[in-house]
């Protein structure tokens, strides 16, 4: 199996955002990045395909030249090599989505794996745009993956269930939580790492058509009320915490 | 709120260094730090763990070949670091199995013995430990008592070895005794007839480790289990530089836990309608344990240089041993002050590390050992007996 597994280099988690001074980005000085937590399902589940089934595993990003901090990450926890397409501008999804399509147009890859979002922007559309402009099938969000003979069992969770589907090979697949537990890059994998390839490649990004107007920080929390003494304020702290709070 | 890297330490370490620091923090915050608490009160080291330890390569890090990474020594201070972060115990563990076995092993060993124990030690498969220390031989180790009479072509071992780390989980022991040609190192296996190795109960520090003594009671040793080159007890102190210097690395780990948790509790303990790190008391303590810290990594990162030049002498590696053992045991007291009431319940780290590194104090060279070699080094008169 030829498995591609797009990846992204985002702010860690723990990182408290600050925003830039032109309002509309955030600062990226002092901000530890990271590799994006759900893409390192879609990895680890890439390696286990490749361990059990043989074959390769290749990164993909497009992002500053930065970025190669998460690539080198991906090759120490076992991919055999990397795609960086430079671009220096933060794009929309589906700028970002053609701009990975448009790297890997003379590849061909068995499987794409994806995280199912991105940490930083939250949107979860690149994987289904990236499927739609190659023209694969789109399987989101799934938290089991069985590969058959060019075919792909994917589980899919949702409140109360679990959806079965199946699609052909080549697909474009993204990950969530639960797929699998991602392995430590190991220090064997971490020197081998230093020896593989990551090429650049240089494309033509789209123009986003998105446009980021304004960035602000979420309203500073209120104080707490008291809304009554004893048990009898039970009904009334229920009520509010359904009707108000919407928590229950 | 990240601790600001003042001097810049982190641009003078290489990418994959950096990358063995993050690799084991994560695989500490994960794995360690969420049960070290309970493994702790239950004074257990948890075994289950070695096969991970394993695969993150920490076992035989530096060495290559034998499925070893070969990994420079300050990437492996970083992982020593990191793991110390979780506890002292588990760096305990890992820098005998590399420093004390599987270094001397490579070091001082056959071509056979290096083939049959340095892969499946790599893999965690086996566990060694290392035998210098007796009961009444701890600073003077040239007196020890235990003694190998040769008979035939065996070595008969007769003796008590104290105080040693993976003891009562070990496949093999690396064991010092006296011949009839001078101190030799031999390999004994766990399982020989006359070996025993029963662990010491009741220790107030370090319980997430496992420390035992060593018994043999005319315990017949093949010649081919005896290491070729372990001739004298310099053999014995090449060991030991390479555990002193993984823990140089080690203790700075602990004592960022300690201060990254006091910090923590003092940005948000109000006393006086204040957070207690707006006194300027308690700020002064925090500006002089964070100059300590920033000392003690600049001569770690020296250290781990010289080390990969093969140029780090014994008095080298006793100062930054001697120097930042003694900072991290500082650092935790005057964390665990800062904490109050608070500091000595198990529910924060800053207890648990200080009785930690009140064994490392006097463990591979006591604090006061390695004010000695260091006199001795420098007034060239030695002052041990």
């Amino acid at each position: 199996m030829n498995i591609l597994v797009c990846v992204k280099h985002v702010p860690d988690t723990e990182t408290a955002v600050k925003i830039g001074a032109d309002g509309k980005s955030i600062q990226t000085q002092d901000v530890n990045f990271i590799l994006n937590p759900y893409d390192e399902f879609a990895l680890e589940e890439a390696l286990k395909i490749k361990e059990a089934k043989g074959g390769e595993v290749t990164l993909i990003t497009a992002g500053p030249e930065e970025a190669k901090k998460s690539l080198r990450t991906g090759l120490a926890m076992g991919a055999d090599k990397a795609m960086h397409i430079l671009c220096d501008e933060s794009h929309d999804s589906l700028a970002l989505a053609f701009c990975l399509a448009e790297g890997i147009k003379d590849e061909s890859f068995d499987l794409i794996l994806c995280g199912k979002q991105a940490m930083d922007e939250d949107n979860a559309q690149v994987p289904i745009m990236l499927a739609d402009k190659l023209g694969l099938p789109n399987i989101s969000a799934v938290i089991k993956l069985e590969i058959g003979d060019g075919t792909a069992t994917a589980h899919r969770e949702f409140e109360g269930g679990t959806e079965v589907v199946e699609t052909s090979l080549p697909a474009v697949i993204s990950a969530h939580k639960g797929l699998n537990e991602p392995r430590y890059a190991s220090l064997k994998g971490i020197m081998m790492a230093k020896k593989k390839e990551i090429k650049d490649v240089s494309c033509t990004c789209a123009e986003s058509g998105l446009e980021i107007l304004d960035m602000a920080y979420p309203p500073s929390r209120a104080g707490g009320r008291i809304v009554g003494e004893g048990t009898d304020a039970v009904p009334e702290l229920v009520k509010l915490l359904r009707e108000e709070a919407k928590v229950i | 709120m990240s601790i600001p890297d003042l001097y810049n330490i982190e641009s003078l370490f290489s990418e994959d260094e950096l990358m063995v620091r993050d690799s084991v923090r994560l695989f500490v915050q994960d794995k360690i730090l969420p049960k070290v608490k309970q493994w702790n009160r239950e004074a257990v080291f948890p075994k289950q763990l070695i096969p991970e330890i394993a695969d993150l390569g920490l076992l035989g890090a530096y060495l290559t070949g034998y499925g070893c990474p070969g990994i420079s020594y300050n990437a492996y201070g970083f992982a020593m670091q990191e793991l110390e972060r979780g506890d002292s115990g588990f760096r305990s563990f890992v820098s005998v199995q590399n420093g004390l076995c599987m270094y001397p092993i490579n070091a001082f060993g056959s071509d056979e013995q290096k083939e049959k124990w340095l892969p499946p030690m790599a893999r965690g498969k086996k566990i060694g430990c290392f035998g210098l220390t007796e009961p009444d031989f701890g600073s003077d180790p040239s007196g020890m008592i235990t003694t190998a009479k040769k008979q035939g072509s065996e070595y008969i071992l007769n003796g008590t070895k104290m105080w040693i780390t993976n003891g009562s989980i070990a496949d093999i022991a690396i064991v010092f005794a006296k011949t009839d040609d001078g101190v030799n190192g031999f390999l004994v296996e766990k399982g020989t007839p006359g070996f025993t190795a029963p662990e010491i109960q009741g220790k107030l520090s370090l319980r997430v480790s496992v420390t035992s003594e060593l018994l043999f009671d005319n315990c017949r040793i093949s010649a081919e289990n005896v290491l070729p080159g372990a001739k004298g007890l310099k053999a014995a102190l090449m060991c030991l530089n390479q555990a002193r210097f993984s823990i140089a690395w080690g203790v700075i780990g602990a004592a960022l836990a300690c201060f990254e948790e006091a910090l923590e509790y003092a940005k948000t303990r109000i006393q006086f309608s204040k957070p207690i790190a707006s006194f300027q008391l308690v700020q002064a303590k925090f500006a002089q344990m964070w100059t300590e810290i920033v000392k003690a990594q600049f001569l770690c990162y020296r250290l781990g240089q010289l080390m990969d030049q093969g140029k780090a002498t014994p008095a080298a590696i006793s100062m930054a041993k001697r120097n930042n053992v003694h900072m991290a045991l500082n650092v935790a007291r005057t964390c665990r002050d800062i904490l109050g009431a608070a500091g000595i319940v198990d529910d924060y780290h800053v207890m648990r590390h200080m009785d930690n590194l009140e064994s490392v104090y006097t463990y591979e060279g006591t604090h006061d050992i390695h004010t000695l070699i260091l006199g001795q080094e420098l007034t060239g008169i030695g002052a041990f007996g």
